[in-house]
């Protein structure tokens, strides 16, 4: 809310400077969000007189002038207005001067080989109106040589951001109240123009709705003349941020705006018989003085007459009712809503306004009267006419909420020590009343107290939170306890092996394009697709990590990045079957463009491959802790998302068979296309929260790692070669061998692959290297022959056969 | 005599002569190998009368042992060059480069976010975490925020068109503060209403705001104290304490200012000092000294008491604060990015230059802050 300074001196007698205000408001909960001071954004324009004008030698339009500017030289200036003249004044920006309009900053220039020394300003360019049809004229007893901010008159204008509990100061006169209260000044009673209520209101005002509309006052005026407001109304409106329309409407928002009370005015000529506040009905219109029309439905207030609705309660009026330069009688209307109905009509329509605004916050119930006397003495003042009696349909709630209030309260929530008698002074300064026995009632425009904390903000903001001591929190004796769970434990650790793994961390929208989230959402899942997001680009909730990556690769790319190694730690989120969110703390990684460059000793780049994608996923889930020995490689899971992943190239690596702790391998073709991206791109996806968690230790904590026994004898080893069938997975060709001998045999690993000449189609050649452990005495050579004989017959199932 | 003195005299001249290694060898085998003279001559011996024995015995052991003595002298010397050969031979360009090692990084929300936990985790807080896709109750009502309240307005919500199972909205939670709802509720409910809480509740969250500073995706941090006699003074003291720790400097001045929030009560603005260097902002010193301002950091305040009962706490014997911090907005404040939509691209050269490494692990020992 923006106001100025003289506008506030109307309200609060005072003559603390700029900054004590500004600090004061900061001080007391009205934060000041910024201050324009026009001598500052003025500066450099000054009054001036135009002693001759002739034409341009050069140019049919300009005029070169001589102007005055006091100091006893003349200055020449072109100008294009067709109003400059010898005589006149006006406002002359010399050199260094920033034209509030548009920022530039003037010069002295030469204009068709004429020297000009400034510009003389129309309204448009120091923003002080539309007019652009000719410089300013300011009268003849504008002072030449004074600054034109001076002249003026203008005072700096302070904007101030009202919290939602506070509508009583979004006018000017409860900021003027509140610093008052704060020790800034004394607060002017408010003095309404005196006028003559002459006989009774010639229209029937009715509250037929009284939960929605509990009062509506009403006064018709006639003979009324409209037109443009004078200037000091128009100054205060516009320091406001408001357009000047016309007298009538703007001293409704005058009155809303010093204030903070919404009314309206009706062209009583407009109006038909009964002027009633009710329920809208179903599909009802309204066209609203925005041009806009509306549908309203049975839960909305609106103000109508016999016909037609003319005002949408509260919020905006209507259109065929609203006054114009013709309007001749008027009726006012000032009324009280229910806040909340205020608010849930303006969501539903989609109409925000400077009355629904305070009304949907709450206005100030014992200022309905005096509102509508302020409003009518005022028009009558300005706009002559003739007032009617008030009606008074209904009235507003007037039961004030009583607090009892324990002063000890104040030191035990707000930390800081306030003597009673300050507290009171606090109260009262705010129009609390304050009983002996601390019974504090409440005005009722103060919608926001609830119970006695409110009333210890009250008092700890006007009394300064700059007087909070800060006090330790009480801690814990010796060293900080740790505080981290299993799962944030497993978290950081899993990031910070994918980083050591050469990974960088990336953060991606946790929403996707429709697209991208249906390519990879499992088969049955539901997905949340947000029903006003920002962009179609960021839709749905993402069911996987991947897509994210893969925009943040196609980007990359597109840089000419030549490599991307990217993962991310983050959910993938799905429709839980009771409604509500099931989300998934995963790991996914990305590997695009080129794993290894061309090099002087490698030769051409290379690129990643599946077993890229299988080293990081048992690298990451060994350093969680998942026990990497009992891991399966499996067949991918049979969810429709088949055409996520290469089909030949991708596997997931399960604890028991069901339990599935990561995918990895190539990406499909179809998911390269569908990202634009070019291949092969390696991807996993580590489900975090499907890796067993440890177990909390029973009793204390212990570190002890089990002891440490070598074996005694050196261990051997032993190579065979088998022909075995191609399509045979070699874990299974292993895990048969270690099955074979288990009290000889520790591991088994494959050496070499081969196919091709010598190896008959259909099969390959598998080369193992198999480690013996003697136990207690060293292996003798028919000891060997026969562990070798084990190994061979295991193979043998396989169909697997040793090559000679 | 003089004949095997001339023999060994020849002898020791090819020996040295012999250029390699089998040349070498060849003289060995002429003078001491089976057939090779010195070794025919020592047979003669065998012949001899003992007088004559006494005689040349002394004589051809000592040949024998000089022709041996400059064998093994030349072999060593050959094999020397050989070695000092092969090892030219060997000689590599050391200016080729050597083959990359990724380096990974650590995005500095998560850098942050350990850094946080680290503090906190000194002043006895833990860490609690919650849904992101939340429903009504929790993101609004349960927080003094009923369906009606204009401060709703002011969150610019994602909504889902799909309802929770009490009939509110589903949406994306705008702050981390229906955290605290949960962990109060879980709290009081496993301690039959209340028990003391400190916990902080980072994470992301969600507003469908769009411009150079604002991200519809960002992190915030919760953070909630309650207890018996915890006010104002302990807020403001908790702040100053981790702003100190986490800025890893002793000139942090705070502001309280006046505010208001639903679920707090007295509601409190927090502010900073600063200081302008370049066009950086650096946190520190009182922000009404020259050249000094104030910048909002977040929101406080004393838990509303209506909400402390939302969440099954007796409000007449527990109270407590709460406050609201932008994660991205102090990263960017301490570890100087200046643009927020970066933060969410992927670049990999952005991640590389502001991420961290993960040996960045934040400690109190060598100070929570990344060294540059």
């Amino acid at each position: 809310m923006k106001f100025s300074t003289t506008w506030l001196k109307d309200h609060l007698d005072t003559n603390v400077s700029l900054q004590e205000i500004t600090d004061a408001l900061n001080a007391i909960g009205l934060e000041v969000e910024g201050v324009e001071d026009p001598s500052e954004t003025l500066k450099g324009f000054t009054v001036a007189k135009v002693v001759s004008a002739q034409k341009h030698p050069d140019a049919d339009k300009l005029q070169v002038l001589k102007v005055d500017t006091g100091d006893g030289e003349l200055l020449q200036v072109v100008c294009g207005a067709p109003n400059a003249r010898a005589g006149m004044k006006g406002v002359l920006g010399l050199p260094g001067a920033v034209v509030p309009s548009n920022g530039m900053e003037l010069r002295k220039a030469a204009i068709r080989g004429v020297e000009s020394t400034g510009m003389m300003c129309s309204a448009r360019e120091l923003e002080l109106g539309e007019d652009h049809a000719g410089i300013i004229e300011l009268p003849d007893n504008a002072s030449v040589g004074h600054s034109f901010a001076d002249y003026q008159g203008s005072s700096p204008i302070i904007d101030v951001a009202i919290t939602p509990n506070r509508p009583d100061c979004m006018g000017v006169y409860g900021v003027a109240r509140d610093l008052a209260a704060a020790g800034l000044g004394t607060l002017k009673p408010i003095a309404v123009p005196s006028f003559e209520a002459l006989g009774p209101c010639p229209v029937e005002i009715r509250t037929d709705d009284p939960a929605g509309c509990p009062a509506f006052y009403g006064r018709v005026i006639t003979g009324v003349e409209n037109g443009p407001s004078p200037d000091w109304l128009q100054q205060r409106l516009k320091s406001a941020g408001q357009r000047p329309i016309s007298l009538l409407v703007d001293l409704t928002n005058y009155l809303m705006l010093a204030y903070g009370r919404p009314a309206h005015v009706y062209d009583l000529a407009k109006l038909s018989g009964a002027v009633v506040a009710r329920r809208a009905k179903n599909g009802e219109q309204v066209l609203a003085l925005n041009e806009k029309t509306y549908t309203l439905d049975e839960s909305m207030v609106v103000i109508a007459d016999d016909k037609e609705v003319h005002d949408i309660a509260g919020i905006m009026g209507g259109e065929n009712s609203g006054v114009s330069d013709d309007t001749t009688d008027v009726l006012l209307e000032i009324a009280y809503f229910d806040p909340a109905r205020i608010g849930v009509t303006g969501r539903k329509l989609g109409l925000a306004s400077d009355a629904r605004t305070r009304f949907e916050r709450g206005v100030d119930p014992e200022f309905l009267e005096q509102g509508l006397d302020l409003l009518t003495g005022l028009i009558v003042e300005l706009a002559g006419g003739t007032a009617s009696d008030v009606v008074k349909a209904g009235s507003p709630p007037s039961d004030a909420k009583v607090v009892a209030f324990n002063t000890a309260l104040t030191a035990k929530l707000g930390g800081v020590e306030v003597p009673a008698d300050e507290q009171r002074r606090i109260l009262e300064s705010l129009d609390f009343a304050v009983s002996d026995e601390w019974q504090v009632t409440c005005p009722l425009r103060r919608h926001d107290i609830e119970g006695p904390a409110d009333l210890v903000e009250e008092v700890v903001r006007i009394h300064g939170l700059d007087k909070v001591e800060s006090v330790a929190l009480p801690r814990p004796e010796g060293v900080a306890r740790p505080t981290a769970t299993p799962a944030q434990t497993l978290e950081r650790r899993v990031r910070r092996a994918a980083a050591a793994h050469g990974l960088n961390e990336a953060i991606t929208w946790a929403f996707l394009p429709d697209a991208e989230a249906e390519h990879f959402a499992p088969e049955g899942a539901t997905l949340w697709t947000l029903d006003n997001p920002i962009s179609e680009d960021m839709k749905v909730m993402r069911p996987s990590m991947l897509p994210g990556l893969l925009m943040a690769a196609k980007r990359n790319a597109d840089r000419g990045g030549a490599s991307t190694r990217a993962f991310e730690l983050g959910r993938r989120y799905f429709r839980g079957s009771d409604g509500l969110s099931d989300e998934h703390a995963t790991l996914g990684v990305v590997l695009a463009g080129e794993k290894v460059p061309r090099g002087w000793a490698g030769g051409k780049a290379t690129g990643f491959d599946a077993y890229d994608a299988k080293g990081v996923a048992l690298e990451l889930l060994s350093a969680v802790g998942a026990p990497a020995e009992k891991l399966m490689v499996m067949e991918p899971v049979a969810d429709g998302t088949g055409t996520q992943f290469h089909p030949g190239q991708s596997a997931t690596l399960r604890l028991g068979p069901k339990k599935v702790l990561a995918r990895f391998g190539m990406l499909h073709p179809a998911t390269l296309k569908a990202f634009d991206l070019d291949g092969p791109v390696a991807a996993v996806e580590l489900f975090l929260d499907a890796i067993p968690a440890k177990k909390a230790p029973k009793g204390p904590i212990s570190f002890a790692r089990p002891s440490f026994t070598p074996p005694s004898l050196q261990a051997v080893t032993r190579d065979f070669a088998f022909l075995v069938p191609a399509q045979l997975p070699a874990e299974d060709l292993l895990k048969a061998i270690r099955g074979a001998d288990k009290a000889n045999i520790v591991a088994a690993r494959v050496f070499d692959l081969f196919t091709g000449e010598g190896v008959p189609d259909g099969t390959k050649s598998l080369a193992i290297e198999v480690t013996l452990q003697p136990q207690d005495k060293s292996f003798k050579d028919a000891d060997l022959k026969a562990i070798s004989d084990k190994v061979v017959a295991a193979a043998a199932k396989l169909e697997a056969e040793l090559r000679g | 005599m003089t004949d095997l003195i001339s023999q060994k005299e020849a002898a020791l001249v090819a020996i040295d002569a012999a250029g390699a290694l089998d040349a070498l060898e060849e003289q060995r085998l002429a003078a001491l190998g089976k057939k090779g003279w010195v070794s025919l001559a020592l047979k003669t011996l065998g012949q001899m009368s003992p007088e004559e024995r006494a005689e040349a015995a002394p004589a051809l052991q000592a040949v024998r042992a000089e022709i041996a003595a400059a064998l093994e002298q030349k072999k060593t010397a050959l094999e020397a060059e050989a070695l000092e050969a092969q090892l030219a031979r060997e000689t590599i360009d050391l200016t080729l480069p050597a083959p990359d090692i990724a380096r990974g990084s650590i995005h500095p929300v998560s850098q942050v976010m350990d850094e946080l936990a680290e503090i906190f985790a000194d002043l006895g807080f833990s860490v609690a975490t919650g849904p992101e896709i939340e429903d009504d109750w929790h993101n609004f009502t349960a927080l003094n925020m009923d369906e009606s309240h204009p401060a709703r307005a002011m969150h610019d919500t994602f909504y889902f068109p799909d309802s929770a199972p009490d009939g509110g909205q589903m949406l994306l939670r705008t702050h981390t503060s229906p955290v605290q709802v949960r962990t109060k509720k879980e709290v009081s409910a496993k301690n039959e209403g209340g028990a003391p809480i400190r916990i902080i509740a980072p994470g992301r969250v969600y507003r469908s705001d769009s411009d150079a500073t604002h991200t519809p995706m960002f992190h915030q941090v919760e953070g909630l104290v309650v207890d018996r006699d915890i006010h104002l003074g302990h807020l403001k003291w908790t702040l100053e304490t981790f702003f100190k720790a986490f800025f890893e400097r002793e000139d942090i001045v705070l502001r309280l200012r006046p505010s208001y929030f639903p679920f707090t009560e007295p509601s409190v603005e927090v502010d900073v000092g600063y200081s302008n260097e370049g066009d950086r902002r650096v946190v520190g010193g009182h922000g009404d000294d020259d050249g000094h301002d104030w910048m909002e950091l977040g929101g406080s305040g004393m838990v509303n008491a209506r909400v402390l009962s939302n969440a099954g706490f007796d409000p007449s014997e527990w109270q407590g604060f709460a406050f609201g911090l932008g994660i991205d907005r102090i990263a960017m404040l301490k570890y100087g990015m200046n643009d927020l939509r970066a933060f969410f691209d992927g670049d990999p050269r952005w991640l590389s230059h502001y991420g961290f490494t993960p040996f960045d692990q934040p400690t109190l020992s060598a100070g929570v802050g990344a060294r540059p």
